[in-house]
């Protein structure tokens, strides 16, 4: 009886959410190439974002010196990375004025420590969409900044990697789709950049990887931990079963 | 005054610290009712041999809230109560305290880990009719529990204080907002402010960490004393002190400790392995435990496309979404019926009597005040009326295994409903999704209030005398 009631049960959740009709608009996102073990990209990622994404948005919760995670010395790190003349275990703060940030862009830029989590949705992971996002950028002379967005359509941001991309425009195709023909605008590369099409891809990803990092430095150190902790509970499963099984012998 | 004279406690076996010990124990227990209480709680309360899957889940509710009030303990440590500074000491938790990322983890998973077990573990006492007497009290005070558990995740889901942390207290506060009259001041008394601010942070601070708690606590403790006083009771519901050995001992009972201590410590480490993969391999759980937007700081400027509670609340939020002006008419209809089936059947001159007071009433209020108001009502008639499981089930049988098809197929539907609901409760409002929600919350409410009908109506199967194996 039991086992016919979760039986049922388990088998009207797991009907469930196909009864529900599309909703939400998905955008389609491309896959973003994260791999927290891959030093050298999180290192140019760190690079590429203190160089370009540090003069507007902040990072407010991560302290310079945790790049020692990816395998970079404090003397490295003050070198390299850290522009402002601070300390090396200072927060990765950015001393643009809340207020004119709201005149240029219509908004603040936000702090980008946790931002590879908070965008994550149905649609994909966070990275997933800032990997689609960086890469969508398309003049548009309507927009105030002269740029415009294809995953964040209207967004307040002008394109910060545009000297690495090039210059891309919205052009029109006509896509076969289900037997009828549609329309669907798509940006194209129109100025190329200082990178080709595919180190730019390489350098979005780079990127990428780094905010995924930064938004949950310890990840790696909890997947190492997870699996020494899983190990000894598989251990001591076994275990605690026999001392059961011998304590409840004598129960009939 | 001399010490309670008292026999000696001897402790068994031949190690060399034994001796000592025992006059250690016996100091302590002339002073301290230490081995009265043991084998009242532990090495003599005698519990049914029968114990199912259904029963760890009682244990591991202990073991969380512990869990919760340790690590707990330890974020409060870090933590600051402060709209300016709160989110950015979580992430501070997060990044520079030491296992600050562990702690954090565990209490986030705990939370929702905490209402998964509690849900199996009333699914458990709808099963077998653990509700029934002698045991209303264990329900009653299992109830409150849970109310004050829901309260606490409410108070503590605000302190990450980020967007959904924002605007999950925002619409949850604005809901006083509906009632007549008192409702707009009583939601400004509520958040202290005109908005939710420091203000709000801060009393739910206070509630999070040591008013719900302590409660929860004392809550716990008379759970577990009315427990121990009447008895558990087992997948059969049959009562094992009927049939007692010469000294007084239940024979199809078998002493807590160290039975039941053995077999809840291999729940605990299952549950560990389940709860620990969790923990360390998807803390967010595809966001249904770390909501994505929550890791946006609240900006009470900009409200979220789409404000959706933690999976544990959104079988009622489906209810209160349910509930649309044009819903109100078939919760009319509802009255009506149900009025009239109790004037028609029931055999109770004072349930007629009530039925024709109250229905008048219900019917005049729901053309007077609006439907928001009903959503409100509802969802805490659905979250509360498990409180009268007691007087609702009218079954000559506890367990579901001698119930009839009747009650089988109404737990079936009302467990499938449950979480139907819950799923709608996660998504964006659709026309399909309010439909649905609406049906579900009908079957919602008629598993309750028809229950005494049903239970009643069916054949039921023959009760052994005793337990089965």
């Amino acid at each position: 009886m039991i086992r016919k009631i979760l039986s049922t049960v388990l088998l009207a959740s797991a009907l469930a959410p196909s009864l529900v009709l599309a909703g939400g608009d998905h955008i389609k996102l491309d896959r973003a190439p994260v791999n927290l073990n891959n030093t050298e990209s999180l290192q140019r990622g760190a690079a590429l974002f203190v160089n370009y994404c540090l003069n507007c948005h902040s990072a407010n919760y991560m302290r310079y010196n945790r790049l020692q995670d990816i395998g970079l010395d404090n003397k490295e790190i003050l070198d390299n990375l850290v522009f402002t003349g601070g300390k090396v275990g200072d927060l990765m703060k950015n001393s643009m004025d809340a207020n004119e940030a709201k005149v240029w862009f219509g908004a603040q830029p936000p702090d980008l420590t946790v931002i590879a989590r908070s965008r994550a949705s149905a649609s994909g992971s966070g990275a997933d969409w800032l990997y689609t996002y960086l890469r969508t950028f398309y003049r548009d002379a309507s927009r105030p900044t002269g740029w415009n967005n294809t995953t964040y359509p209207n967004v307040g941001m002008p394109h910060a990697l545009w000297e690495l991309q090039g210059e891309q425009v919205l052009k029109a195709e006509k896509v076969r789709a289900d037997g009828y023909v549609t329309t669907v605008e798509k940006p194209e590369l129109a100025k190329p950049g200082k990178l080709s099409a595919l180190e730019y891809d390489r350098a979005v990803g780079d990127l990428v990887n780094y905010l995924v990092y930064m938004g949950e430095p310890a990840a790696k150190s909890r997947k190492t931990i997870g699996l020494i902790v899983l190990g000894f509970l598989f251990l001591l499963i076994p275990l605690v079963y026999a001392l059961k099984v011998n304590f409840w012998k004598d129960v009939h | 005054m001399a010490a309670t004279k008292k026999e000696p406690v001897v402790v068994s076996g031949a190690g060399p610290l034994n001796a000592p010990l025992g006059g250690l124990l016996t100091w302590v227990d002339q002073r301290f009712p230490l081995v009265s209480q043991w084998k009242d709680h532990m090495s003599e309360y005698y519990a049914p041999k029968n114990f199912n899957f259904w029963y760890y889940f009682g244990s591991l509710a202990l073991v969380i809230l512990v869990l919760q009030i340790v690590t707990g303990i330890f974020l409060t440590m870090h933590y600051k109560p402060s709209a300016a500074e709160a989110f950015a000491s979580v992430e501070y938790i997060m990044r520079d305290v030491p296992g600050g990322w562990l702690i954090r983890y565990m209490h986030s998973t705990g939370a929702s880990a905490f209402f998964l077990v509690i849900y199996l573990h009333m699914f458990r006492g709808l099963l077998y009719g653990s509700y029934r007497a002698p045991r209303e009290l264990i329900w009653i005070f299992g109830m409150v529990i849970y109310l004050a558990l829901m309260a606490e995740a409410f108070f503590g889901y605000l302190l990450p204080w980020g967007q959904m942390s924002f605007w999950g207290a925002q619409v949850i506060i604005n809901l006083f907002d509906a009632l007549p009259i008192i409702g707009p001041d009583l939601s400004t008394w509520v958040r202290g402010d005109f908005v939710v601010g420091d203000a709000t942070l801060n009393r739910f601070f206070a509630f999070h960490v040591i008013a719900l708690p302590l409660a929860i606590l004392g809550l716990v403790a008379a759970h577990i004393l009315a427990l121990h006083e009447v008895g558990s009771n087992n997948p059969d519901g049959v009562e094992i002190k009927e049939h007692k050995n010469e000294k007084g001992i239940p024979v199809d009972g078998i002493p807590f400790f160290p039975y039941y201590v053995v077999k809840d410590a291999l729940g605990v480490a299952v549950f560990a392995a389940v709860f620990c993969a969790i923990l360390f391999f998807a803390p967010e759980m595809g966001g249904y435990f770390l909501e994505y937007n929550n890791f946006v700081p609240a900006d009470p400027l900009k409200t979220p496309s789409h404000i959706a509670p933690v999976w544990y609340f959104t079988p009622y939020y489906s209810i209160l979404r349910a509930v649309t002006e044009d819903f109100i008419w078939v919760l009319r209809a509802g009255v009506v019926a149900y009025t009239l089936l109790i004037l028609f059947t029931s055999r109770g001159c004072l349930s007629k009597l009530l039925a024709v007071a109250i229905a008048p009433v219900v019917l005049i209020a729901m053309g007077v005040i609006e439907a928001k108001v009903w959503g409100v009502v509802l969802m805490g008639v659905a979250s509360m009326i498990f409180f009268l499981m007691p007087w609702l089930d009218k079954s000559p049988v506890k367990s579901i295994r001698y119930k009839g098809k009747l009650s089988r197929w109404a737990l079936t539907i009302f467990t499938v409903v449950f979480l139907v609901l819950g799923y709608y409760g996660t998504q964006s409002v659709t026309p399909a999704g309010t439909l649905i929600s609406q049906i579900g919350s009908l079957i919602y409410f008629a598993f309750f209030l028809l229950m005494p009908w049903y239970t009643q109506m069916e054949q039921t199967l023959p009760v052994p005398d005793r337990v089965t194996t």
